[in-house]
């Protein structure tokens, strides 16, 4: 038995150093999850714990402050990373799919969907750009911009001749596509890449 | 030791034959081969029986070392990926809330478990969450339906739920879990199953050794604009202005179902995590108690051993002073 607990005491320290922190998701201390949900389920289910819920692992965000704060707070997602995670920036342009849409902050609260096109994030004197697939923008009243995206390139990264055979192809298979399906497939490659094309020339 | 044995034995043939110290009495209850029972209760079993035990104990120690190494090599690779996603749906609890307790007539409970056994409890949980939910969803006019994902969680509520399964969806971990494979199934999913809310209940990771069984709920365009007209929670939706020239019933159409997507992503990763780290709990334990079971055994191995020398002893002992004597 001692030698299992020195066993136990050596082991945890080990998997402390490998197990990263996980600043993207404290469990917050409020626990405001839903507690009508909690009650219902100890009515019905007394012996087993209710499950937990995603509000019980977010940070709360800050409520509408009165005067427009200077910064805007950035959250830029994507399924793979988090590429900037609550950034402040002064200003922020997505392209939406009516046009590029320029954020400030004290932005009226706003649900934008995004076509493909270029993010970019001013931040003083410097600019980030990237090329984003299609996502979605939500802006809230308290200066925070939430952009998830599926696909962010950084400008640098993507290859012009590529694009161009890309852009080529696809117009052929346009002209080639007999169901509606294959039409609009061949039609979403077209915008994709035009848009990578104006990205990289404009 | 030798002599703790041959004072055994003594003591076993002394109601026989009580002036001799050591006896000549051939019929040793000491056979050779299996069980028997002494005086103070010692069981002797042949060595070959105890000596097969030990090399398969020592064996499944092995795999289970091994499998344990396995599992904590795929949970590293898999853990990256599942903190990196877990920003993906914050955006969406900030903007539409998370309401589990909403009231619909239709849920849909989406129950994500895994393909392979062997991972402590982890898929029991899920399912019994699951079933709790639906039992918490029930009534007149309301309705609960199961999507499973993972051989055991079909296991389980094929048994007693069969009727309210939709859709069984099976191997998710045979490619390396990503995006794409996700926003496919769960395309699949919108289209063939009517749901007024979603509710996915999987194990989140918090650690190796502590995963929390969560349920996440995405609503259908329609209710979220009742709850929005409603008030409550989210009542501020209506504040949001709707960029572009779709319609809201359209955006929040496509929001519904980005945020379905990246909801289910995060989540599948989330329990891969969780399995992989209740495997190694689970292996773990297991070669510890093939550890002791191989210690246990390596005693009474020794001890059997030593017994049959003793025997042998005695009989060329007593076979030596029966030609003396």
């Amino acid at each position: 038995m001692l030698r299992q607990a020195s066993r136990l005491l050596a082991r945890p320290p080990r998997l402390a150093a490998r197990a990263r922190p996980f600043s993207t998701d404290l469990p917050a201390a409020d626990q405001t999850a839903d507690a009508t949900f909690t009650e219902a389920w100890n009515k019905v289910i007394p012996n087993i714990d209710p499950p937990k819920t995603p509000l019980s692992f977010m940070q709360p965000r800050p409520p509408t402050p009165s005067s427009i704060p200077s910064k805007l707070t950035v959250n830029f997602v994507l399924p793979y990373a988090s590429a900037l995670a609550t950034k402040e920036v002064d200003m922020v342009i997505v392209p939406a799919t009516t046009g590029q849409m320029g954020v400030l902050p004290g932005h009226v609260a706003t649900i934008a969907e995004l076509k493909p096109g270029v993010l970019s994030v001013h931040e003083g004197n410097e600019v980030t750009k990237y090329f984003v697939s299609s996502g979605f923008v939500f802006i809230h009243a308290n200066s925070f911009a939430d952009i998830i995206a599926v696909e962010a390139v950084p400008l640098d990264q993507l290859d012009a001749n590529l694009v161009q055979k890309g852009l080529a192809e696809f117009t052929l298979k346009l002209s080639s596509a007999t169901t509606d399906l294959e039409k609009a497939e061949a039609q979403i490659g077209i915008d994709v890449h035009s848009a990578l094309n104006s990205a990289l020339t404009g | 030791m030798a002599m703790a044995a041959l004072r055994r034995e003594g003591r076993r043939f002394a109601p026989l034959i009580s002036p001799r110290p050591i006896t000549a009495v051939r019929s040793s209850p000491i056979a050779p081969s299996h069980e028997d029972e002494g005086p103070i209760g010692v069981r002797y079993i042949s060595t070959q029986v105890v000596r097969n035990r030990m090399k398969s104990v020592k064996n499944i120690q092995k795999i289970t070392k091994a499998m344990k190494m396995v599992a904590a090599s795929k949970l590293r690779a898999v853990q990256t990926k599942a903190e990196n996603s877990r920003g993906l749906w914050q955006p969406f609890t900030a903007l539409l809330g998370d309401l589990p307790s909403v009231d619909v007539k239709k849920s849909v409970v989406v129950t994500i478990s895994s393909d392979k056994g062997l991972c402590g409890g982890i898929n029991s949980t899920s399912v019994k969450i699951s079933k709790g939910i639906h039992k918490l969803n029930s009534g007149p006019e309301k309705e609960t339906k199961y999507v499973i994902l993972g051989e055991k969680a079909k296991a389980q509520l094929i048994r007693d739920s069969k009727k309210d399964i939709e859709l069984i969806i099976t191997e998710l971990q045979k490619n390396p879990l990503n995006y794409t494979q996700v926003s496919v199934l769960a395309d699949e999913i919108l289209k063939n199953v009517e749901f007024d809310a979603l509710r996915i209940v999987f194990n989140k990771f918090h650690s190796v050794v502590s995963f929390v069984p969560t349920v996440s709920t995405v609503l259908s365009p329609e209710i979220v604009e009742r709850e929005a007209e409603s008030g409550g929670k989210l009542g501020d939706l209506d504040n949001y202005e709707v960029e572009g020239g779709e319609t809201k019933g359209e955006i929040l159409q496509n929001l519904a179902e980005f945020q379905f997507s990246c909801v289910m992503f995060n989540a599948v990763l989330e329990n891969a995590c969780s399995e992989q780290g209740a495997r190694m709990s689970a292996m773990d334990s297991s070669s510890r108690n093939a550890g002791d079971m191989l210690d246990r055994l390596t005693l009474t191995y020794n001890r059997t051993r030593q017994a049959s020398i003793t025997t042998e002893l005695i009989e060329i002992i007593s076979g030596a002073s029966a030609l003396e004597g």
